[in-house]
């Protein structure tokens, strides 16, 4: 089977400081891969390159495109990109202000990515924006609030829906629970786990709780000093850890 | 009139007019781009169409008639003022008859009568980014610009039917210009749309504050951007005239006494009294 991203010694440098270096893995359709790691330890970097935010200095990041098979996205042209970044692709960051246009009602928040690939029926448009606001548990009478109005746990739901409404098949998540409650990111997993399993999603997800990798993530990638320390299926990762820091990692969670 | 001898024709050094030009000429080689340019100080605040003034120094020739209209009246203070100022500098004849003009200076209108072929008419433009307000940032909405993203576009639109269950941008209704760029039309009223297209005249932006021109040769394909359940109105007050009785020109509504008589007239003043010159009267002429 072709890999849906196949990551290859990717490597980003801030000056002389390493921010990630020579990362390697595959991911293949439907898989959900996690990446943990100490702050410091080269996630987002990693995650940055990965989505086409950030250009690495070396590296490639080949992504199975539908019309054209594999391809490298750092060498794709910007506009080929871009258009992945709004079709193929999805990116829910950790501060739902980053992900959403906070003065554009919730509707328009969804629609603005069907809109982006053409949609020009307005009713389409929002009958898919209320679906979706259903979809993430949002009470769809609030399509025409504002994510100002939200509380952080529904803005980051939001977050979600405006990502998934074009059906991507790879997402990108910078600590999607970050920041909030924890009975409201219990809620937020539950429905996180529910998408990814009914839409059949491939997802990266950066986080430093082991508890969200245990219940999303199939496998594990442990990161320290911007490299891969250890990686491997996350229930193995986590019940038998092999590398000193993950042995570390893990005990530290266990204590609290 | 005669140009008074302390200034180069038209204000504006040589050089400044020449750089105008090029921009002017980019703009119109790629129609609704907009061409940066360095704006120069004028002797009037920015409010008062700095950027209009500019390109009317940069095309007016000594041979030109130049008319200059405020929102469709030849007889505002903006409008009297901006006249004046190219009588003194360049001694150009001037006009209130849109026919008889070579060059026309607007703000917020296009005249009724057709334009013809061999007329400019420049616009004085305040912001010239029609993706401005939902992406403040200029690195983005560039970089919008050259990849063709305009769904921010319609995300404007789709919330004015959501909050009004129409669209109600009614000025400076935004345009994709021969399916390329997006682009703003100044705040002319939405029922000035569909003279920006095909038009045989040439016209011309100038935002003087944000130092940008953009252009429309003449018979440019220019479309107003709509939903398909949503189609785009050119909308106008649903009245005659009250002067000269004209159902087909824009309309102002102006108070006539302080027991709340109103009456609607053409905002085109020109226009207005052509048609009753030539005779038409509407219920309100005296
Ligand atoms: N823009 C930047 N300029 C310089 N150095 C940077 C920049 N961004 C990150 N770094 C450095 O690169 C390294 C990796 O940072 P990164 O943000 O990827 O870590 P992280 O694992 O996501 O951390 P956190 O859990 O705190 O979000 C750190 O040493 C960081 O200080
Ligand atoms: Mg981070
Ligand atoms: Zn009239």
């Amino acid at each position: 089977m072709t890999p849906l991203l196949s990551v290859q010694g990717i490597t980003k440098r801030y000056g002389a400081h390493i921010g990630c270096a020579d990362v390697s893995f595959d991911l293949y359709p439907g898989e959900v891969m996690g990446i943990v790691g100490e702050s410091g330890s080269g996630k987002s970097t990693l995650l940055n390159c990965m989505a086409g935010h950030l250009r690495p200095d070396a590296g490639a990041v080949v992504f199975d495109t539908r019309a054209e098979g594999p391809r490298d996205t750092v060498t794709m042209s910007e506009p080929e990109r871009r258009m992945l970044g709004r079709t193929d692709w999805a990116f829910v960051h950790q501060h739902a202000r980053d992900g959403l246009r906070m003065g554009v009602s919730a509707g328009g928040n969804v629609g603005e990515r069907l809109m982006a690939v053409g949609a020009r029926h307005y009713g389409d448009i929002r009958g898919k924006a209320v679906d979706w606001l259903e979809r993430v548990e949002i009470d769809a009478a609030r399509v025409d609030d504002r994510p100002t109005t939200f509380s952080g746990g529904m803005q980051q739901r939001l977050q979600i829906a405006r990502n998934l409404v074009t059906g991507p098949r790879l997402v990108f998540m910078d600590e999607p629970t970050g920041g909030l409650d924890v009975s409201v990111q219990a809620r937020l997993l539950d429905l996180l786990r529910g998408l990814v399993r009914d839409m059949g999603l491939s997802a990266i997800i950066v986080t430093h709780d082991l508890a969200v990798v245990r219940l999303l993530a199939d496998r594990l990638m442990v990161m320290k000093n911007g490299r891969v320390v250890e990686q491997g299926l996350t229930d193995q990762v986590l019940d038998d850890p092999q590398h000193g820091y993950t042995q570390l990692l893990v005990s530290s969670v266990l204590q609290v | 009139m005669t140009q008074s001898p302390e200034y180069n024709f038209a204000y504006l050094d040589e050089q400044t007019k020449r750089m105008i030009r090029r921009a002017i000429l980019k703009g119109l080689a790629i129609p609704g781009y907009q061409v940066p340019f360095a704006s120069r100080e004028m002797p009037m605040p920015y409010g008062w169409g700095t950027g209009g003034v500019q390109v009317s120094a940069a095309v007016l020739t000594p041979d030109d008639r130049f008319k200059v209209i405020d929102q469709g009246a030849d007889d505002t203070t903006n409008a009297v003022s901006i006249r004046s100022f190219f009588e003194r500098t360049a001694g150009v004849a001037t006009t209130t008859k849109t026919q008889d003009a070579t060059v026309i200076q607007t703000r917020h209108r296009i005249p009724e009568a057709p334009l013809g072929e061999g007329q400019i008419l420049v616009y004085q433009v305040p912001i010239p980014e029609p993706l401005r307000f939902l992406e403040p940032r200029e690195s983005e909405t560039r970089k919008m610009h050259s990849l063709e993203e305009y769904g921010l576009m319609h995300v404007k639109l789709y919330e004015d039917i959501s909050r009004h269950g129409h669209i109600a941008t009614s000025y400076a209704y935004p345009v994709k210009v021969e399916g390329r760029y997006v682009m703003d039309p100044s705040p002319i009223p939405k029922f000035d749309n569909p003279k920006l297209g095909d038009c045989p005249a040439i016209q011309l932006f100038g935002a003087g504050r944000e130092q940008r021109i953009y252009a429309l040769p003449p018979y440019t394909q220019v479309v107003s951007l709509d939903f398909e359940d949503h189609p785009f109105e050119a909308s106008k007050a649903d009245h005659p005239c009250g002067l000269c009785g004209a159902e087909d020109s824009y309309l102002d509504e102006v108070i006539t006494d302080d027991q709340g008589g109103r009456m609607f007239v053409c905002s085109d003043t020109d226009y207005c009294e052509a048609r009753q010159a030539a005779g038409h009267r509407g219920k309100d002429a005296a």
